[in-house]
């Protein structure tokens, strides 16, 4: 399995987070109404259900190239952008399903987007591994391993430079720590005090390669002191923890400009991309393992029954209801059109979208 | 006219447009307390403060990436590379992120970012500062690729590029940064993909860009005196957007071509502009486009070699009588 991050002892400022999985307390979460937890719970049963039905619809052969899915994380999500104010912003990479419905993306356009119709959230042209939506604060959805990482630290440049009082959240994976580009944000957001937090989900493993096998150095989130930036781990199977440990982060962002690195510790359930066999690398007991004792939704779940928030009646709806959602997402995206060869050229220059507003002459393309 | 260097006639764009919009920043290396490392960014500092004129750490991935993602939240951030040679570092968030995100998105995100710096050869800096990516940039749809000639050019395309909603890369020349041209007092804002005909004639075209128009412009003055030659050079200004239809008329009035570019011959602006030559003005062509591009292989050092690499008005001239053969 992968070596997780422990906190140094002596990490010395206020962000230092407690990993006690007991969050529920937390003044974050003590806030929370009733509507509002089994809110969070909604979504993560609904992503679930969204995956699982992209997942049969891939093997329908209905969705071309890669397919990564989300489901195990789903608390990583869910508990960060639960968090965000209309200031704040997100953007992570290509395992971007769960963070668009988070932020509350349709999912029929996210189906569609999949299934390579002009009705999917980017009209057919970026695929499963590129959503977008800028109206919600959603930045993508990019396919580089760590590329979208310096753009998050931009957002964050940008929030700054016009004084607006929220984050950016930059999401990555464990393997996407040793690329250089993320090394270069991490210094200009801690020389730039840029309100951004980079947020590594640390499922354990990049494709087939263990963190141990790919990452030196005792945890991936201490990287951050050798930048004096703040950084913290979490438990990242509870959604409460997530939303106690990123709350503490996301106001020092908000509030002190101070970025960090925080490191949520999360696991995948299925293959790397649904390409991937899954034999080689793990085993089966490891898988088992996590969905019995860790699983994200069924960790919320009892708490939320102990709590008295959520009863059997309640989980059956939500389920039921999310498995129709999905259903009638994938009905939506198979009655779709596809873009036309006339829609290639589209979307490529903001002047040839707006030709009367166009300034520049000359041709744009070319054949 | 008031007569200006290529670098103040940048410097006075940066200013103007600084000036016009707050959502315009300058970034990169050396450009604030050190004045540019070509002093093109001299007072800026000093006139808009450190939040607007803004030094980076030697981070071209990061600090050109992080221009790239203010940009789809509403800045305009001109981002100054010390050599476009650099770009290769960055090449990820230039072309995977710049000139994808519009795509990508399905036209929900712009990117109306700024990249300039000195593209050239000539100054003996060898291979690793000597690229000229044009070519390579303009590869890409989505993207915006400039290379001007002249002071005036480049300060009115500059400020054009500031205001384009596009991502726009402006490829600059540091041995033309003390050439002195007339620039005029009054605001110009040059539309992109707009040639201009630096010099009319009736036996040939050469076509170019960038500093080659200068020995373009040499050469044609000997052609005349002691080849009784006119020859017409038309002067791109804008990669991309391209404006074939200068090119083909002057194609139709001198029927003879010769295409000059300080780029590498394999694929380069001028493979693209004899393709189109040839498929849109066939009949016009008394002959074959010739073409006179960098001697293929990497920049070489040595400093009297180097000028024979490179395009230079004896170069081009030879090019010519051979053209009109
Ligand atoms: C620059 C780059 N190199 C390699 C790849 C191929 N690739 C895609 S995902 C991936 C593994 C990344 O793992 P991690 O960062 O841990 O994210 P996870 O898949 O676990 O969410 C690799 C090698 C890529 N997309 N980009
Ligand atoms: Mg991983």
């Amino acid at each position: 399995m992968s070596k997780k991050a422990v906190p140094i002892a002596d990490q010395k400022d206020e962000a230092k987070v407690a990993c006690t999985g007991k969050s529920s307390t937390a003044p974050i979460n003590a806030k929370l109404s009733k509507e509002e937890k089994i809110e969070l719970h909604r979504k993560m049963v609904r992503i679930r259900r969204f995956e699982e039905r992209s997942l049969r619809a891939y093997q329908a052969k209905k969705i071309g190239g890669f397919l990564h899915l989300y489901i195990g994380q789903e608390a990583v999500a869910v508990g960060c952008c639960s968090l965000m104010g209309s200031d704040d912003h997100i953007i992570t990479a290509y395992r971007d399903h769960g963070h668009a419905m988070a932020v509350g993306m349709d999912t029929k356009a996210l189906m569609a987007e999949v299934y390579g119709k002009i009705t999917g959230c980017s009209k057919g042209k970026g695929g499963s591994m590129h959503y977008f939506a800028p109206s919600l604060n959603y930045w993508g959805g990019h396919g580089i391993v760590g590329g979208q990482i310096p753009l998050g630290t931009g957002l964050a440049y940008a929030l700054k430079y016009k004084k607006l009082k929220g984050a950016a959240m930059a999401f990555m994976g464990d393997g996407a720590v040793n690329q250089g580009a993320v090394h270069e944000a991490y210094n200009l957001a801690a020389l730039w005090n840029l309100p951004v937090i980079f947020v590594i989900e640390n499922n354990g493993y990049s494709m087939g390669t263990s963190q141990e096998r790919s990452s030196a150095g005792p945890g991936l989130a201490q990287r951050a002191e050798a930048y004096g930036m703040n950084w913290g781990t979490c438990f990242g199977h509870d959604v409460y923890e997530v939303r106690a440990t990123m709350d503490k982060f996301l106001t020092l962002a908000r509030e002190k400009h101070q970025p960090a690195v925080v490191e949520i510790d999360t696991y995948r359930y299925r293959g790397h991309s649904v390409a991937d066999p899954d034999k080689t690398y793990r085993t089966r007991e490891e898988i088992e393992e996590y969905r019995r004792t860790k699983d994200p939704i069924q960790l919320f779940q009892q708490a939320l029954l102990d709590e008295g928030v959520l009863n059997d009646a309640i989980i059956e709806q939500i389920d039921s209801e999310a498995k129709a959602e999905a259903e009638l997402a994938a009905d939506f995206a198979e009655a779709s059109p596809f873009p036309t060869p006339d829609d290639i050229q589209k979307d490529v220059y903001w002047e040839t979208d707006n030709p009367d507003k166009r300034t520049s002459k000359g041709r744009l393309f070319f054949d | 006219m008031p007569v200006l260097t290529y670098r103040e006639a940048i410097r006075a764009a940066l200013t103007e447009e600084l000036t016009r919009d707050e959502n315009v920043v300058l970034m990169g290396e050396e450009v604030a307390q050190f004045h540019g490392a070509y002093k093109v960014s001299e007072g800026l500092l000093e006139k808009f403060g450190p939040d607007r004129i803004v030094d980076t750490p030697i981070s071209e991935a990061g600090f050109i990436g992080m221009g790239v993602g203010a940009s789809m939240l509403g800045i305009r951030p001109v981002m100054e590379l010390m050599f476009w040679s650099f770009s290769s570092v960055a090449f990820d968030q230039i072309l995977n992120n710049a000139a994808n995100v519009r795509y990508m998105s399905g036209g929900l995100i712009n990117c109306p970012i700024v990249i300039r710096g000195p593209a050239n050869g000539g100054t003996n800096v060898g291979a690793t500062h000597s690229h000229t990516p044009e070519n390579v940039l303009a590869n890409h749809p989505g993207v915006k690729v400039i290379v001007p000639s002249t002071a005036r050019d480049a300060k009115g395309l500059l400020k054009a590029a500031i205001r384009d909603n596009d991502p726009c890369f402006f490829l600059e020349n540091t041995l033309l940064y003390g050439e002195k041209g007339e620039v005029p007092e009054t605001e110009e804002v040059i539309p992109l993909g707009v040639a201009d005909v630096k010099r009319e004639g009736t036996d040939l075209t050469i076509v170019t860009y960038g500093r080659c128009v200068l020995h373009s412009l040499a050469a044609a003055e000997i052609l005349e005196k002691e080849h009784d030659i006119s020859v017409e050079v038309v002067d791109l200004r804008t990669i991309r957007p391209l404006d074939i239809d200068t090119v083909l008329a002057s194609v139709k009035k001198t029927h003879r071509v010769l295409i000059v570019e300080e780029q590498k011959p394999f694929a380069s602006v001028g493979s693209q502009l004899a393709y189109m030559i040839q498929r849109e003005a066939f009949d016009e062509l008394d002959g074959p486009i010739h073409r006179l591009a960098t001697i293929d292989a990497p920049a070489i050092y040595s400093p009297p070699v180097e000028i024979e690499q490179l395009p230079n008005p004896q170069r081009v001239l030879k090019a010519a009588l051979a053209a009109v053969a």
